[in-house]
């Protein structure tokens, strides 16, 4: 390829010291600057490293009223101190934030892949790249001899599964050093569309394909295709186990291999990762009536025996290390080899297909009646590939099936497409037109919250019943579990800072399974730990499966079951035994606290973050239609005697969904009260200046903000 | 396929094995650092060796282990991460890691060991 070089920076080559480069790495591709920054101790004790880094890089890059395709907006990516360790399983995450272009507010993803550690490998703690190139750009970091490279772009193709090859190829020392490099793209639907991701690349020697993880949340692709850039490119070759340099490598290698050990003995009696991944989930939602279909309307169905996590074992390629990233013995990344999609630009191509995973097989399956799991597999192959997100895009679809259904949308409103329930020809008819940006699928592209705007304006379409069913909040779409008839999850997913996804909490076992967390006070208590936990992965470069999608043996004897002591205790040695600091299991949560409340303040201080950006879509609440309602008439009727003390006799559906939703719907504010105070935050959702200071998190930028909103 | 066979009843448990190992790969005399093992705190004695059963090939996510053309299980140490996922699946603990060490180590069937055992409960065999 005739690459010119835009920009140059040399930089000194120097190990990673306990987990840390000490700087961070900026680009503008805009203006062609590229400089190192240091990452200063307060950095370190406030902000660890991770998401942590990213947000607080990004804070000082934006301004209050940055938009996201304004030139300041960034994209960060940083990878934490304990990321690219090759002792311990889910090691190698790279977490990326964002301005959204589907929420304003900030976006965070976790994403495997080889990028994130060959990077901080190469010498950085995170990459953040600012500014909006005049022509196409491609971002190279040379990490073996310590050079970054703004160069031109003038590939033809930037869908993901060519343009990664391809760049492996051209960046790689030769043939069989492939393993060396790794690639960030979106796809071509980046260009016309919002609800996109990016692909983060890793070669896999055996296949000798690149494999493909994604960013998935909250337009991502679409920024970094705003911005000018089809790929980043890094090349490292000199991994070794101790890479990351850890003050204590006995003690790290000691506990990866009796995690190891506990994968190899339990995973085929639990969940099954190894086989299928998370695509395990599938019956086992559809038994539980969580399983979203029809747009979340209802969470079992016999079609869904279709998609049971047996037929997607039959289409994965069984007994290979599909690891994202080098040590992990979950190994959860299955591939489909060899498919042959058989519609679109690819039609007929022999191709492999990361996933499907739990998600896509459920919101692009079940959820728009999808049955077929190969038509699941070509819809993750094509989202992928044209850089969509496949949680917003299942979503989406489920949300315009159910209007195609009330006769809000009909052909001429389509342009001709037929969108009835489990048309997989119409779904992904409107993948290739978010590719080539035209069409219907360009106004299913913007996500839920545009379309209920532009279905009320131009079709003249209920906008209450358009609230109802659209599944978003913030302007995120809901990932693919009933949260229904769980409260609690129902707070896992609303009151979660970027929009509804379950990485924050994922509670509807306990909650409503197990009833082991009956008070609002303790579902409050859940609502407050988990989330904190939960971001602590985000901090380190960690994945979270590894915590409890395996289990210890004794782990049900345990005194808290539900958070894997035996696993909290992992993460608490594999830290100090990498950085040499102190850690015990409430200093992880404290520093995720300080991380958590940062990330709240920069949502308000973004125009985000209040209590009304809070509220559900009543499809997450209850049952919005009488054939909901009557399809779990028995529960919402003994909940309507046991729990709110009304006969349900002699009422009729309209009546009884009615009683129904005012208790449901003032629950959930119950709900959202006792979880501002246990966060420390107002009944307006705001972190009190008390409560800031108690975490350590009063820096005069923070307070400023949030003085604005007490 | 090439294998270091064990006679454990015939085994006197003198452990020159282990030093002859240890002594070879890593120039310590230090059993912990044997590919061979010799437990004898419970009776019978149990000689832990590689049976070259390849079951560790698949596992490593480098391709750093690899069969040679004698069928003798081989790590390569410029492609080994030290990830040990390697020692986790081996089914007779034979992948032996030292913590501290970048790489695990397994025997390869070299045949030193034979030559010192003065009891003749080593052999290499052609299976």
């Amino acid at each position: 390829m005739n690459r010119k070089v835009l920009a140059e920076y040399n930089y000194t080559l120097k190990p990673v010291v306990k987990g840390y480069n000490r700087r961070t790495l900026y680009v503008n591709v805009g203006s062609k600057e590229i400089k190192e920054k240091p990452v200063t101790d307060m950095m370190i004790d406030k902000f660890v490293g991770g998401k942590g880094f990213d947000l607080y890089l990004m804070w000082h890059g934006v301004k209050d009223n940055t938009k996201w395709n304004d030139p300041e907006n960034e994209i960060c990516i940083s990878f934490g101190p304990l990321c690219g360790n090759t002792s311990y399983p889910g090691s190698g995450k790279s977490i990326v934030t964002t301005i959204s272009p589907l929420t304003g507010i900030p976006v965070d993803c976790n994403v495997g892949g080889h990028f994130g550690p060959y990077t901080k490998f190469a010498g950085f703690d995170a990459l953040e790249l600012q500014g909006k190139a005049e022509e196409d750009v491609i971002v190279y970091i040379d990490g073996d001899s310590g050079v970054v490279k703004i160069m031109t772009a003038p590939d033809e193709r930037i869908n993901s599964h060519i343009l990664a090859e391809e760049l492996i190829k051209e960046f790689a020392d030769g043939e069989g050093k492939e393993q060396f490099v790794s690639v960030v793209s979106s796809g071509e639907a980046a260009n016309n569309v919002l609800i996109t991701c990016l692909n983060f690349s890793f070669w896999d020697k055996r296949r000798k394909v690149a494999r493909l993880k994604q960013a998935g949340r909250g337009g991502t692709g679409t920024v970094f295709r705003d911005k000018g850039i089809k790929a980043l490119v890094v090349k490292y070759s000199g991994l070794k186990v101790d890479t990351n340099n850890p003050v204590d490598l006995p003690t790290l290698q000691k506990t990866g291999l009796k995690l190891h050990k506990e994968i190899e003995a339990g995973d085929a009696d639990q969940c099954r990762m190894h086989q299928v991944g998370t695509a395990h989930l599938m019956e086992i939602m559809n038994d539980y009536d969580l399983l979203p279909i029809r747009n979340f309307k209802y969470g079992q169905m016999p079609e869904a025996e279709s998609l049971h996590s047996r037929e997607f074992t039959k289409l994965f390629t069984q007994g290979m290390a599909d690891g994202c990233w080098y040590g992990c013995s979950l190994s959860c990344c299955k591939a489909v080899d060899h498919f042959k999609p058989r519609t679109g630009p690819y039609k007929g191509q022999p191709v492999c297909v990361d996933g499907p995973e739990y998600e896509t097989a459920a919101g692009c399956g079940s959820n728009i009646c999808a049955w077929d799991p190969k038509d699941v597999v070509e819809i993750n192959f094509y989202c992928d590939t044209y850089g969509v997100d496949t949680i917003s895009f299942g979503t989406s679809v489920a949300f315009v099936m159910e209007c195609y259904e009330n006769g809000i949308l009909n052909k001429e409103r389509t342009g001709g497409l037929d969108l009835s329930w489990g048309n997989t020809d119409a779904a992904l008819e409107l993948l290739h037109q978010m590719a080539k940006g035209e069409g219907f699928g360009v106004i299913v592209g913007q996500g839920v919250r545009r379309m209920k705007k532009i279905f009320a304006e131009e079709f003249g379409a209920d906008p209450q019943f358009l609230q109802d069913i659209g599944m978003e909040a913030k302007g995120l779409e809901y990932s693919q579990y009933m949260s229904k008839e769980s409260l609690a999850q129902q707070g896992g997913y609303t009151l979660a800072l970027k929009g509804p996804q379950h990485d924050e909490a994922w509670l509807i076992f306990m909650d409503m399974v197990n009833n082991h967390i009956p008070t609002f006070k303790d579902k409050a208590e859940a609502l407050h730990y988990f989330p904190m936990f939960r971001t602590w992965f985000g901090l380190q470069g960690l994945c979270k499966l590894p915590w409890n999608d395996i289990e210890p043996a004794n782990n049900a004897q345990t005194d808290e079951p539900a958070k894997v002591p035996e696993h909290v205790q992992n993460y608490v040695d594999i830290y100090k035994a990498i950085t040499g600091k102190p850690m015990d299991k409430h200093e992880l949560i404290r520093q995720s606290e300080r991380v958590y409340n940062f990330q709240k303040v920069f949502c308000m201080r973004m125009g985000g973050g209040r209590r009304i950006d809070d509220i559900p879509p009543y499809r997450a609440v209850g049952p919005v239609t009488e054939e909901e309602y009557l399809s779990r008439q028995d529960r919402y009727d003994n909940l309507l005697k046991d729990k709110i003390g009304v006969d349900p006799e002699g009422k009729s559906v309209a009546e009884k969904m009615d009683i129904t939703r005012k208790y449901r719907e003032d629950q959930y504010q119950q709900l959202v009260d006792a979880v501002y105070e246990r966060k420390g935050w107002t009944k307006d959702g705001v972190p009190t200046l008390e409560h800031l200071k108690s975490i350590g998190m009063d820096l005069p930028e923070v307070l400023d903000v949030v003085k604005r909103f007490l | 396929m090439k294998v270091l066979k064990t006679y454990p009843e015939k085994c006197i448990s003198c452990h020159v094995c282990e030093s002859t190992c240890s002594s070879l790969y890593f120039k310590e005399d230090n059993a912990d650092l044997s590919c061979i093992q010799i437990h004898d705190q419970t009776q019978p004695t149990q000689m832990n060796v590689c049976n070259q059963c390849q079951t560790c090939v698949a596992a490593c996510p480098t391709c750093a282990i690899t069969v040679n053309k004698q069928g003798v299980v081989m790590i390569s140490k410029s492609l080994c991460i030290g990830c040990l996922m390697c020692v986790a699946v081996c089914p007779t603990d034979s992948m032996r890691t030292a913590f501290g060490k970048h790489n695990p180590f397994k025997c390869i069937a070299c045949g030193a060991c034979v030559k010192t055992c003065p009891a003749d409960a080593l052999e290499i065999a052609e299976l």
